[in-house]
């Protein structure tokens, strides 16, 4: 694994609130290889976006990295000064936020605000630069790109904004793209579409991609490799297939049991995981999914469980029961709610 | 862009008229009776009628207003009481004397503030952060007034004493003949440019450290970090840009009302200008004076307010669409 | 993490600039564009409803203990004001004495035990008169905050829940009145010698202590007014709220369960920072004038009777008073920010 593009070691990531010290990332490891595409899913507070920023080394205070390491290309990043990380920023190493509104600068036209990450690392001259922004866009499909790079944000419509992002995102030619909830501030019918433009993307440019998301949907579309996180662990991880038709947690279950089906029976209720995540201020000693998990029994309540591989070697879940649940899942499944 | 001026141009005449009509509400319901000033203590008691009848006070108020105005904005805005000169030229040239005390201070201070309200944003919390958080509160409690005076006794009076020379370095009232050069000019303005701007620094500052924090907490600076921008660049570049809109309006609201609001630095440094002009007027019983005052201060007032719209939409675009 | 953009919805922008301008044009004396004045508080649920009200208050009780300053400035602020009021049996001059010979031999004394701050050119005892001008002073402001308090939530909640053309009516006039200049203003209310109510009744002039209240609280509600508008109209689209009125409930009731405790917060801290503004007007007013007049004294008129003494050895005359002034309003605006932060320690300080 050490041709990796990118390891993540045990990564400890804190907050100091006036609460006390939240660990928001508490023990994570993955990696991504070279043009592959990992989807890291969980819900709000699960600290998948935490983890991706920290990759970026944008973790400001309250925040700080506590613990583990992060290597990207063999480098370590922990290590790596403030003005080295900037040449990485933008340039091998890029990220796509969830708003595409507010993560744009209103006050600027969109073309040149694309040009100014081609300034920051590739190009010298602004002409050229502002040409190339224009070229990008037209890459992610915004019709006379041209006159487009001259309007302002909030003269495009959301999948436009967001398009312009991805083109903002792989202006440089990242070889790590990380895109942190690309599609969730969009409306349905939009999302598929910029998901398209964000897979030729990816394909224009080689670049890995690390897919943050709670939607499962856009995971099946686009992941080669899921990680599921729950309060600031990982909880499963797997291929694609290894998840969505062999999981191996209660958690993972849950999520894909919420997912509406179109051959579901209409009049019963969509499943949903009971209870609410925890405040990662007060988690509970074990198991942090023991309050809500089905199948919990007293020994989850007092021992956490560690990863550990289940079938083949890249599927680890973290479950003292994951050998029994299919056969527990199963009989739940076809039980009538 | 310019139908978004043209527009905020045309909404600023109905207010116009409203300020006037509320303008000349004010002055002549609630303010003295020029009639019982003109009398005093005569005995007379016909004097307040027949005075009152003279003015043309007795008609009511909306027929006052009308006849008032036509001839304000022909430009006939009568003869000062006291002196016998014309209204209008003693305004002019207390606009003239007021605006070159402000002019001065705002170029000052609008430097300052942004530079203090910038650092402190990008540094909260730190002890340059509360230091100049403290400075700002001291600044905006004191009484300007008191400034003034303490500024006046320090720097006019015990420095040339300390220093021993033998004319006062910053004076604490203009030269009798007007300032001969640019050396003498300096020495009349400097210690009310300086009482002026500290109220001014400590107000704007203030405003700029909040408006640029929340600008700072803003998602697309995280995008531009995200970028590659080293942060001095996220900051003077994304970061005020966006800010500036708020307190550059703040601050030509402020200008505007620096016209009707030197009162109090101009009495402590008698200089002349329209502070003084409103003083004298008052206290002299002045009322032709006191109208077009308010007129004018009014009109320059609801301007700036104009400027700042026009401002904001230069720096904000979205609201041009607005 | 994610800040909601300012101005990401159409309305923000107008509601940002007119907040822009209030807190610009919303000082009674020039005091502008602070951002003290920026009494909004931002968050949603600062003191939500259906919280057991008394732990509420312990609540912003203890954040606002944690504000040292804040706490020290009440402290002082206690300390003065005691003092103010015991004035006569503190001291052991008058503020007003009759100008005889013992009197006159204490003239032109520096600050020394026996008088704190001293003496002016006719021996009164300067630390007793800035007491007793204090007094007036504590008055004024007080009496100021509530009436501008209790005039600007009434008219503010009036504007805030019926909306329409009440609430255009109140927004344009208190436009209007804030385009004008607010010193020139209070300047010429304050120099009319027989006030009138519209010439129903008469109004005491503004050289003694009432008037001056009047005069400035007939500008000093019109911030609160606004303030409570403001935050009635972000409130009204709560669910709570909705459902209040979808149920029927009159007016009266959802303006005092609903919408009144909610405000409460923004209530307070204008009331505070009202007292200060007011102090620092009707010293102004008094120094220049035409407020308070001697031989009764004010903080203002003090210092305007020693402005002569400036360059000379009875500068001193001068220090005190203005640093009573100047350490009120800086306790008092400490003791407001404290409050606000205590009240919704979430708004961008």
């Amino acid at each position: 694994m050490t041709d990796a593009l990118l390891e993540v070691r045990d990564l400890q990531v804190e907050f100091t609130t006036e609460d006390g010290i939240v660990a928001a990332v508490n023990g994570v490891s993955f990696s991504v290889q070279r043009g592959e595409t990992l989807a890291i899913v969980g819900e709000s507070g699960s600290g998948k976006s935490v983890s991706a920023l920290a990759i970026m080394g944008l973790i400001e205070k309250p925040g700080r990295i506590a613990g583990g390491e992060i290597t990207f290309e063999g480098r370590s990043l922990s290590s790596i000064s403030e003005r080295d990380y900037r040449k990485l920023r933008g340039g091998d190493l890029a990220m796509i936020f969830q708003d595409p509104l507010s993560s744009l600068n209103p006050a600027f036209r969109v073309g040149d605000q694309i040009a100014e990450a081609l300034l920051t690392h590739t190009y010298e001259k602004k002409d050229a630069a502002r040409r190339q922004a224009a070229a990008l866009l037209d890459l992610v499909g915004i019709p006379q790109a041209g006159d487009r790079a001259r309007d302002y944000p909030h003269q495009f419509s959301g999948g436009m904004r967001q398009r312009a992002m991805i083109a903002m995102a792989i202006a440089n030619k990242p070889k790590l793209l990380i895109a942190d909830e690309p599609t969730t501030a969009l409306d349905v019918t939009i999302q598929a579409q910029v998901l398209e433009v964000l897979r030729k993307a990816q394909r224009e440019t080689d670049a890995a991609m690390l897919l943050i998301t709670h939607d499962l949907g856009v995971v099946a579309g686009m992941a080669d490799r899921v990680v599921v996180m729950y309060a600031g662990r990982i909880v499963e991880e797997g291929t694609l297939d290894e998840l969505f038709y062999e999981a191996r947690h209660p958690y993972t279950l849950g999520l894909l049991n919420s997912l509406p089906r179109l051959d579901s029976d209409r009049r019963q209720p969509l499943r949903t995981i009971p209870g609410t995540p925890p405040s990662v201020l007060n988690l509970p000693p074990g198991c942090a999914l023991a309050p809500r998990c089905l199948y919990v029994q007293d020994r989850c309540r007092e021992e956490r469980p560690e990863l550990t591989a289940v079938g083949p070697e890249t599927h680890r879940s973290a479950c003292f029961r994951a050998a029994e649940l299919p056969a527990l899942a199963g009989a739940a499944m076809d039980v009538p709610s | 862009m310019l139908k978004y001026v043209l527009r905020r141009a045309l909404y600023s005449i109905p207010v116009l008229i409203l300020a006037s009509m509320l303008i000349f509400v004010l002055v002549r319901e609630f303010g003295t009776d020029p009639a019982r000033a003109r009398c005093g203590v005569s005995r007379d008691k016909q004097c307040i009628p027949r005075v009152e009848k003279e003015l043309g006070l007795d008609q009511a108020l909306p027929v006052q207003y009308v006849d008032y105005m036509t001839e304000f904005v022909q430009g006939h805005w009568g003869d000062s009481q006291r002196t016998g000169q014309s209204v209008d030229d003693s305004i002019r040239r207390a606009l003239w004397d007021t605006t070159q005390l402000a002019f001065w201070a705002v170029l000052l201070s609008g430097g300052i503030a942004v530079a203090i309200g910038v650092y402190s944003a990008s540094k909260p919390y730190s002890p340059g952060d509360y230091a100049f958080t403290g400075l700002a509160f001291a600044g905006l409690a004191l009484p300007t007034f008191w400034l003034g005076l303490i500024m006046i006794q320090y720097f006019t009076y015990e420095l040339q004493r300390w220093t021993g020379s033998a004319d006062v370095i910053f004076r604490s009232i203009p030269f009798a003949e007007g300032p001969q050069n640019a050396t003498q000019y300096f020495q009349e303005l400097a210690l009310p440019v300086f009482v002026l701007s500290v109220q001014l620094i400590a107000g704007w500052s203030r405003y700029q450290r909040s408006s640029m924090l929340e600008e700072l907490n803003s998602d697309y600076i995280r995008t531009a970090r995200a970028k590659g921008l080293p942060r001095r660049r996220v900051i003077w570049k994304h970061g005020l840009r966006n800010s500036l809109s708020a307190l550059v309006t703040v601050m030509a609201i402020d200008v505007g009302a620096l016209f009707g609001g030197l009162i109090i630095t101009e009495r402590v440094f008698s200089r002349p200008g329209m502070g003084t002009l409103l003083l004298s007027a008052l206290q002299n019983g002045d009322t032709n004076i006191l109208l077009p005052w308010m007129l004018v201060t009014g009109m320059f007032i609801i301007v700036f307010n104009l400027i700042a719209d026009v401002m904001y939409g230069v720096l904000d675009p979205r609201v041009r669409v607005a | 993490m994610t800040s909601q953009h300012p101005g990401s919805r159409p309305g923000d922008r107008l509601t940002r600039q007119e907040r822009m301008r209030e807190s610009a044009a919303g000082g009674l004396a020039a005091a502008g564009s602070s951002g003290l004045l920026d009494t909004s508080i931002e968050s949603d649920d600062a003191l939500a409803i259906g919280e057991p009200v008394r732990s509420q208050w312990r609540l912003v009780l203890r954040r606002f203990l944690r504000h040292k300053l804040a706490v020290i400035s009440m402290v002082i602020l206690l300390l003065l004001g005691t003092m103010a009021v015991f004035a006569s049996v503190i001291s052991p001059y008058e503020f007003n004495p009759t100008l005889d010979a013992a009197t006159l031999k204490e003239a032109r004394q520096p600050p020394s035990w026996e008088h704190l701050a001293g003496t002016d050119k006719l021996g009164r005892d300067q630390f007793t008169r800035v007491l007793y001008a204090l007094q007036k002073s504590l008055v004024v402001g007080l009496g100021v905050a509530f009436i501008s308090v209790v005039i600007g939530v009434i008219v503010g909640s009036l504007a805030g829940y019926y909306g329409g053309w009440v609430d255009q009516a109140m927004m344009r006039f208190t436009d209007l009145v804030l385009v004008l200049p607010a010193l020139a203003v209070l300047l010429i209310l304050a120099s009319n010698p027989d006030p009138t109510f519209f010439g129903l009744f008469d109004l005491p002039p503004a050289t003694e202590v009432n008037g001056m209240i009047v005069v400035i609280s007939i500008l000093a509600w019109m911030p609160m007014a606004r303030i409570v508008r403001g935050e009635y109209l972000s409130l009204r689209e709560k669910e709570y709220v909705e459902a209040a009125v979808a149920a029927g409930a009159p007016a009266r009731r959802i303006i005092l369960r609903h919408l009144l405790p909610n405000t409460i917060g923004a209530i307070v801290v204008f009331g505070t920072l009202a007292v200060g503004l007011a102090i620092i007007t009707e010293a102004t007013l008094s120094f220049l004038g035409a407020g308070i007049q001697l031989p009764d004294v004010s903080l203002g008129n003090l210092i305007s009777d020693a402005e002569s003494t400036v360059g000379t050895d009875l500068a001193y005359l001068i220090l005190f008073p203005g640093l009573m002034l100047f350490l009120v309003v800086l306790c008092v605006n400490f003791v407001g920010d404290g409050l606000r932060d205590a009240l919704d320690p979430r708004a961008v300080k």
